[in-house]
């Protein structure tokens, strides 16, 4: 199973963005190697449509799980009919993040955040 | 001629210049700012013609879709998404370039349309008035635009164009053979006017400057349009009476006193336009 971490750097320390679509990028971490890759978010730099294509390039790594903030309509939308999971969190460490998944500490994300406000 | 009154800056009066130089040249008018769009409040011109502005998007046909995923990858605009075991359209977000359909192997793209916005157009007192109008909830204004532009008649018109310099100003900037810099004498109104006045030179058409709200002294515009050897039209001074006049939907040139200023605005603009 692999979930991806929105965040704001590359290592397991840094801090999780609840920003879905406008992350700097996603840790991936892999439950079977036990491992993590960095993938850089194309979202961020789209002039549109920031969620789908975050939601495009996890879809695309097979992710399963997505910790984040909110999401957006669009990315929601995607996030549902891909058949993944998608839990909010709080801006803390992002391996704490994946230990509050494994002890069922984080709520489900069962309803699209509105349009454009990741701060929120 | 087509002239496009712009300013970089928002709430610098791009709308109260060129509805006043309309109506005191009699030239028609044309509201180009289609996401906020506020000239008609002021002319009040009966409407005599209206249509809608359709736009294009993909629709996919989930019998013939192998989900290779080849649209989705070739869209710039992230309007199509692969999911699952469907490929995701988001109408709003397309462009209608036609990617697309071009790379689908099994032909499983069509497009339909959908109206994002609409046109009007009237006259008052013999002065053409023309506005498009994006609904509410859309995100691209171009595409009203561009049909707003498009299909104007042959004859002189004033381009009230949205603020900044985005691609919007751009598309409307596409249509003008000259334009207008309105701007007012503050730090932002001069930082954003430096703006408009690169994009207008990428045009390569005839420019000039208004400045509004002007406190009738030397100023950082009126010496940046002196070192830059722009030419300043003339000025529209800051006055309680003024911005009074505007918030009861009047016209300024109503009023006598500026009257006489865009008068004298006119006779500037015929004379550098040769009109």
């Amino acid at each position: 199973m692999k979930i991806a971490v929105s965040a704001t750097g590359q290592n397991k320390e840094s801090l999780l963005d609840r920003r879905f679509g406008r992350c700097d990028y996603f840790l991936v971490f892999d439950t079977v190697t036990d491992d993590f890759k960095v993938i850089g978010n194309l979202g961020v730099a789209s002039g549109q449509g920031a969620g789908i294509a975050a939601a495009s390039q996890l879809i695309d790594e097979n992710v399963s799980i997505i910790i984040t903030g909110n999401l957006g309509p669009n990315a929601y939308e995607l996030v549902e009919k891909a058949e993944m999971k998608a839990y909010s969190c709080e801006e803390i460490p992002v391996f704490g993040a994946i230990e509050r998944f494994h002890k069922n500490q984080l709520p489900e994300i069962n309803a699209a955040g509105n349009a454009h406000h990741g701060m929120k | 001629m087509k002239v496009a009154i712009l300013s970089g800056k928002g709430g610098t009066g791009k709308t109260t210049v060129s509805t006043n130089l309309a109506m005191t040249l009699g030239v028609s008018y044309v509201d180009c700012d289609v996401e906020e769009p506020n000239g008609f409040i002021f002319l009040n011109p009966s409407i005599q013609k209206c249509e809608d502005v359709f736009a294009e998007y993909p629709i996919i046909d989930r019998e013939k879709c192998e989900l290779c995923g080849a649209c989705a990858k070739v869209c710039q605009f992230h309007a199509l998404a692969k999911a699952g075991k469907e490929i995701v359209a988001f109408e709003k977000l397309c462009h209608d370039c036609g990617a697309c359909k071009l790379v689908c192997k099994t032909g499983a793209i069509a497009y339909t349309k959908r109206s994002i916005g609409k046109l009007e157009s009237g006259s008052v007192k013999d002065v053409n008035c023309y506005r498009g109008i994006l609904n509410v909830g859309e995100p691209m204004a171009v595409p009203v635009i561009r049909r707003l532009l498009g299909n104007l008649p042959e004859e002189d018109h004033f381009i009230d164009c949205p603020p900044g310099t985005s691609c919007n100003v751009e598309s409307a900037l596409k249509y003008a053979t000259a334009a207008i810099l309105v701007t007012e004498p503050s730090e932002f109104g001069l930082h954003d006017l430096k703006m408009a006045v690169e994009l207008v030179k990428l045009f390569k058409i005839p420019y000039g400057i208004i400045i509004n709200k002007d406190d009738e002294k030397e100023n950082i515009v009126k010496s940046y349009c002196r070192e830059n050897k722009i030419l300043l039209y003339g000025t529209v001074p800051y006055s309680m009476e003024a911005a009074a006049f505007y918030s009861k939907g009047m016209m300024l040139c109503d009023d006598e006193f500026h009257k006489r200023i865009f008068d004298q605005l006119a006779n500037k603009i015929k004379e550098a336009f040769a009109w």
